[in-house]
């Protein structure tokens, strides 16, 4: 079992659930957050005033899944959020040591 | 009882004192008492109507475009300053501000003969006082007259909290008010705007002593129309000086202070703009030919001046952006105020199109140079937006150029035009002493307020943010 932890353009969140889903994703969990990379932020201005902007909003995508599936997985969610320039977000990919579905109690694979 | 002797009665009641316009006493006026005019129900309704547009326009109008510009963990304050602020100075000019300001006097200040509004309205018989107009004949009862201007002084000293917002103490806001309102509003409001009226003006050996009775500035022969001098200059140039005393938000040039809600912004200029037509147009103080011309130069010069800025930003710094576009309807509402029904409509267009550009450079270059935090641009906006519009109205006034030209003569009402460069020195003093005498009793206001209960709050509650700590609830809860 590995835990997927995607962070992307939020507007590419809508492709990403298609596309994940397609390959047996059955859930997700999807958080909106701030943050820099090599993007770096931006300027804004108001006024007379210009401030820059280091955290630049980003969704952050969690997925748990089987092992069997992660390489499909990760490959579609880089397609889809790629669009080639600086800013496209991370893929990070961990070892989750237990699953648990609280309603029933099952463990492991099947309470991904 | 004769058909004379009634007629002086009731000529004694709604004439018994002079205000603002108010047909003043003398003896020719009485032998005219039998025609006492009395008032146009399309005027007053026209009046009241102006006078709900302006309080439109403060609240919520101008509380919402300040409460969006500044940080969410002060937007309360913002509001409460201004909501505040405007029923706190209405009141006092209920009970003496709008005798000093309308009554006669001196040419500063005027007298206190109508405190607690006595005189205007007469319980025992149910007379109203009537105040005149700028047509000889025409009048709006007083108490309409009062409440409207009522409005102008309540929105100039909510003007001036955009420039120390984010950082100064309630109580400290309001004590400034109470004080910089008696000393700067109501001295420029009556230098300005105060004088006998039309229908005193009856023949030719009167006008002397009529004109050395009304305001210095009007006797100059300064023109204002809606308060360019009275409400922007003044509010402008006091915020600048708050801005100074009170000192810079803290954090300011380092960290970001971002509008939170330009949305907010955006709602609250809309306010201004459909308020403003009360505040223009209305200021013709009747429903006729120049309240018309007012109104239609209020809509093109606002519309002239959001497409300036608009433009100007869009080159300057790469984007078109909402702020800039409804910065630019309040610089062009502000530069035509004092324009209003003294200039021609071309003269309004090019009035907002100078607004747009020159504001802008009033809220980035001039900002710079000025090295004030006058956080939401009190001084760049409303300050050198007023100074612009009132040399501009003295430009564009003169009938060669479109304008309407001024009343030469008060006795037939005859109109002319002033050469432009006599116009524009009278108007260029006009602003002087519009700035220093704000600029000084400003700075003795701030000072008083300091002394009393101090202008700022401790650096860590202007960090967590005035809402909480100041007025102990918060705009937005999760």
């Amino acid at each position: 079992m590995k835990l997927i932890t995607a962070i992307i353009r939020p507007y590419k969140l809508d492709d990403l659930e298609l596309a994940v889903a397609r390959l047996g994703v059955q859930g997700m969990t999807v958080t909106e957050v701030q943050g820099y990379g090599r993007q770096r932020g931006h300027a804004e201005y108001y006024r007379g005033a210009e401030y820059r902007v280091d955290f630049v909003p980003k969704t952050q995508v969690e997925i748990a899944v089987d092992d069997s599936i992660l390489e499909p997985v990760v490959e579609a969610i880089a397609n889809v959020a790629r669009t080639g320039k600086i800013g496209d977000g991370k893929i990070f990919v961990s070892e989750i040591e237990q699953a648990i579905r609280i309603r029933t109690g099952e463990t492991g694979v099947a309470a991904t | 009882m004769s058909i004379e002797s009634r007629s002086e009665d009731k000529a004694r009641t709604w004439l018994s004192r002079t205000a603002i316009g108010a047909l003043a006493l003398g003896a020719p006026a009485l032998a005219l008492a039998q025609d006492a005019p009395v008032p146009n129900k399309g005027d007053n309704a026209w009046m009241l109507l102006s006078t709900l547009l302006v309080v439109l326009m403060t609240v919520p109008g101008l509380a919402l475009f300040y409460g969006g510009l500044v940080r969410a963990r002060n937007v309360l304050s913002v509001l409460m300053q201004v909501m505040v602020g405007f029923s706190l100075i209405i009141v006092l000019w209920c009970i003496y501000g709008y005798s000093l300001a309308f009554t006669e006097g001196s040419a500063f200040i005027g007298g206190l003969g109508r405190l607690f509004l006595d005189g205007t309205f007469d319980a025992a018989t149910g007379t109203f006082a009537m105040a005149a107009t700028f047509s000889k004949g025409v009048v709006i009862p007083e108490l309409l007259f009062v409440a409207f201007q009522a409005t102008f002084a309540g929105i100039t000293c909510c003007l001036i909290v955009g420039a120390f917002a984010e950082r100064m103490r309630f109580s400290a806001v309001l004590i400034f008010m109470v004080i910089w309102f008696t000393i700067s509003y109501l001295p420029i409001a009556h230098m300005v705007w105060f004088w006998m009226g039309p229908d005193a003006y009856t023949s030719a050996d009167v006008v002397a002593d009529l004109n050395s009775k009304a305001g210095l500035l009007w006797q100059w022969g300064a023109l204002d129309f809606a308060g360019g001098t009275v409400v922007h200059i003044n509010a402008g140039v006091a915020g600048l000086v708050g801005a100074y005393l009170v000192g810079k938000r803290t954090g300011y040039g380092r960290e970001a202070m971002p509008p939170h809600n330009l949305v907010l912004t955006m709602i609250g200029a809309s306010l201004l703009w459909v308020g403003w037509f009360g505040f223009n147009a209305g200021s013709a103080l009747e429903a006729g030919n120049g309240a018309v011309l007012a109104f239609l130069n209020t809509l093109l010069a606002t519309a002239a001046a959001v497409i300036s800025w608009t433009f100007a930003e869009w080159a300057l710094k790469g984007h078109p952006s909402m702020l800039g576009a409804a910065s630019g309807a309040v610089a062009g509402l502000v530069a035509i105020t004092p324009a209003a029904g003294n200039v021609g409509m071309m003269g309004a267009l090019v009035i907002g199109l100078i607004a747009g550009v020159v504001c802008l450079w009033g809220v980035t270059g001039l900002k710079k140079i000025l090295k004030a935090d006058d956080s939401l641009d009190v001084f760049g906006v409303h300050g050198l937006g007023g100074i612009l519009g009132a040399l501009l109205t003295g430009v564009f006034n003169t009938q060669s150029l479109g304008g309407p030209g001024l009343v030469t003569d008060w006795v037939t009402a005859t109109v002319g035009s002033n050469p432009i460069g006599t116009q524009l020195l009278i108007q260029a003093k006009a602003v002087g002493v519009t700035v220093i005498w704000s600029a000084i009793a400003a700075f003795i206001a701030f000072k008083v307020a300091d002394l009393i209960v101090g202008l700022r709050v401790p650096e860590d509650q202007e960090r967590e943010g005035l809402d909480t700590n100041e007025h102990n609830e918060r705009a937005y809860t999760t």
